[in-house]
């Protein structure tokens, strides 16, 4: 398999334009590490009224970014909801202000393993500490304290990014008027696990990526990262999706050619799909952000009961999952819907039937859209949004 | 949880037509929301399109959750802003902690549940009161149709063959009453349905009225201990 050079790389994104907020003040980690001084890029659509009481707060998922609406700075490719936010859509941007930042450990601005790490002008590589989602909540804490907001309107996000919803919910209560976990889980399962560390393991045997200092020595891990990739995406589709995209199909060709070249369209289209994702993603944080996601328990921070995580909470919850999700599945999202029940929380509670696996969280779907957008329409009348 | 994510679990309830928006609800559900007290706090399980739920939020003040097996329904109440979740009475109330609700309210639907036993159970449990109502199989109609026809009683109530109805735990009234008894609840208010939901000045626990009567409607509460 060949990979190409990126066509542009992550440093020269870092240099572009985009909203930065600087972090000085000490921000101890999950692992007891302080990280500041360190940076969180982010991206706004729409307008903050003047009550400052219409701010979503949207969280991106595993390999997404805040180029939430807006075509990416490197692929050029539209926003990864861009179906679901903009003028007159279910995030309505005349209506709400939307917020999305990119998170720690992450390689589009925000500080993570390819920065510099100012103790050693070098770049952090593996010394930077490993972080966890209630890192990235309590940073996405000081972003909403700096834009001015007490309460956010909502807090949504799919997949990693239903992670950081709950954990929002439960660490910042008072905060959060509305959440909208989507195809997740209060925690990650062995499976979960499992398929992560496989991803971590294809791009540590990749020689390129040199124990982990790659940018020091010059080189990119990318055919570990594809790998890494390629097996990560079958986990976001379903197999009913994937037989009909591409059945049996050869590729350009009208027989096997009896050697291990792409014979199979979905063997070209998953070798398409790794070699694109290195152009815009860093090998070492997909190592950190995989992490973080692993060592996700909710429960587990609150003596092992998810109920005692919402205790008391007064924010509505609207959770949504995927019939054909197998990666994260409506069971694991009925466990929040439960420990929501038990503690008594306002929670609405839907499964949308699609065939489009894990993935139909950035797809657009009738059903889904139709459910979210009534969600969001009844709460913002509580709220008192016009 | 039938897998399909959109049986007909609830489909008794559903053949009633109304939407959540919609000023008229059926008889039968007023007769449930009079004996619901303003301001409380509901669960309606099997709330089909948010009918019962709307309603109640509007006239009482209700403070309402729902839970409704099919996609439609609960969309449909989603999107009017009504807090309901895709579950069911058999799998979706155990988690539940005791008197979370002022009533908990089971219309129509007692007859689809895997294990009605525990179902009302946890009715008591989870709701301080639970209202319950269902079709009754003792009806004079459904006994003659039975005996002069041979044949698995079809009526405007239990309106599917017996091989596509959702119902599986038919009861009559006094087989209700009986298992209230068994169960320590206590009956603290019944009423007595004709087809129409409109009601007879029946006593339920006498057997003219599982007799005559073709639903019952049942305000309950568990014993002190």
């Amino acid at each position: 398999m060949s990979v190409k050079q990126p066509t542009r790389s992550i440093e020269a994104e870092l240099a572009r334009p985009g909203h930065r907020l600087q972090v000085t003040q000490q921000f101890k980690l999950d692992c007891g590490v302080d990280l500041a001084p360190f940076t969180i890029a982010y991206q706004t659509y729409g307008q903050l009224n003047a009550k400052r009481s219409n701010a979503i707060l949207a969280c991106h998922a595993l390999t997404g970014d805040q180029y939430l609406a807006e075509p990416h700075p490197i692929t050029g490719n539209p926003g990864w909801w861009s179906t679901l936010c903009g003028p007159g859509k279910v995030l309505d941007t005349e209506r709400y202000f939307i917020i999305c930042a990119n998170v720690l450990g992450g390689c589009m601005g925000t500080s993570g393993p390819q920065d510099i790490d100012p103790a050693t002008g070098e770049p952090w590589g593996l010394s930077f500490p490993v972080i966890t989602i209630g890192d990235m909540v309590r940073a996405q804490r000081l972003l909403i304290d700096h834009l001015g907001i007490d309460t956010l309107f909502c807090v949504i996000g799919g997949s990693m990014g239903g992670m950081q919803v709950v954990q929002w919910a439960a660490m910042f209560p008072e905060r959060v008027f509305a959440a909208v976990p989507i195809a997740t889980a209060a925690r990650h399962s062995a499976q979960n696990i499992a398929f992560h560390e496989v991803g971590r393991q294809a791009i540590m045997a990749d020689p390129e990526w040199c124990g982990g200092a790659y940018l020091k020595k010059g080189s990119r891990p990318a055919r570990g990262l594809a790998v890494a990739r390629m097996a990560a995406h079958i986990t976001y589709l379903s197999e009913p999706a994937l037989h009909r995209k591409f059945g049996r199909n050869l590729q350009n060709r009208q027989a096997v050619t009896y050697g291990f070249d792409a014979d199979f369209q979905v063997e070209s289209y998953l070798r398409h799909q790794g070699i694109t994702f290195v152009d815009r993603f860093d090998a070492n944080s997909y190592l950190y952000i995989t992490r973080a996601c692993d060592y996700f328990d909710l429960a587990a921070e609150h003596g092992g009961v998810l109920a005692n995580a919402f205790r008391d909470t007064k924010t509505r919850f609207c959770v949504i999952s995927f019939t054909s999700d197998w990666l994260y599945p409506t069971a694991e999202n009925r466990a929040i819907v439960h420990a929501l029940n038990a503690a008594g929380a306002n929670v609405s509670f839907v499964e949308i039937a699609t065939d489009k696996g894990h993935d139909a969280f950035l797809l657009e779907e009738k059903e889904f859209f139709a459910t979210l957008g009534g969600f969001l329409t009844g709460c913002a009348e509580h709220r008192g949004l016009t | 949880m039938s897998p399909d994510g959109n049986s007909s679990r609830n489909g008794t309830r559903n053949g009633f037509r109304g939407t959540a928006l919609s000023v008229d609800i059926r008889s039968d559900l007023r007769l449930i929301a009079e004996m619901v007290t303003p301001g409380s706090r509901v669960l309606d399980i099997g709330c089909g399109d948010g009918a019962l739920l709307a309603h109640l939020a509007r006239a009482k003040q209700v403070d309402g959750r729902g839970m409704e097996l099919s996609q439609s329904g609960v969309n449909a109440c989603v999107s009017h802003g009504l807090p309901v979740i895709q579950g069911d009475a058999d799998g979706d109330l155990d988690d539940y902690p005791s008197d979370t609700f002022d009533y908990a309210i089971l219309s129509q639907t007692l007859q689809a549940t895997r294990n009605p036993r525990l179902v009302i159970g946890n009715l008591v449990r989870i709701g301080r009161r639970a209202i319950v109502s269902f079709p009754n199989f003792g009806h004079w109609r459904i006994r003659a149709n039975l005996l002069f026809n041979g044949r698995m009683p079809v009526t405007p109530l239990l309106n599917q063959a017996w091989y596509d109805t959702p119902n599986i735990h038919l009861c009559t009234i006094k087989d209700f009453v009986a298992l209230c008894l068994e169960l320590g609840i206590t009956i603290e208010r019944s009423l007595t349905l004709d087809r129409a939901g409109q009601p007879f000045a029946l006593d339920p626990v006498g057997g003219l009225a599982n007799l005559l009567a073709e639903q019952g409607l049942f305000l309950l509460r568990r014993r002190k201990n």
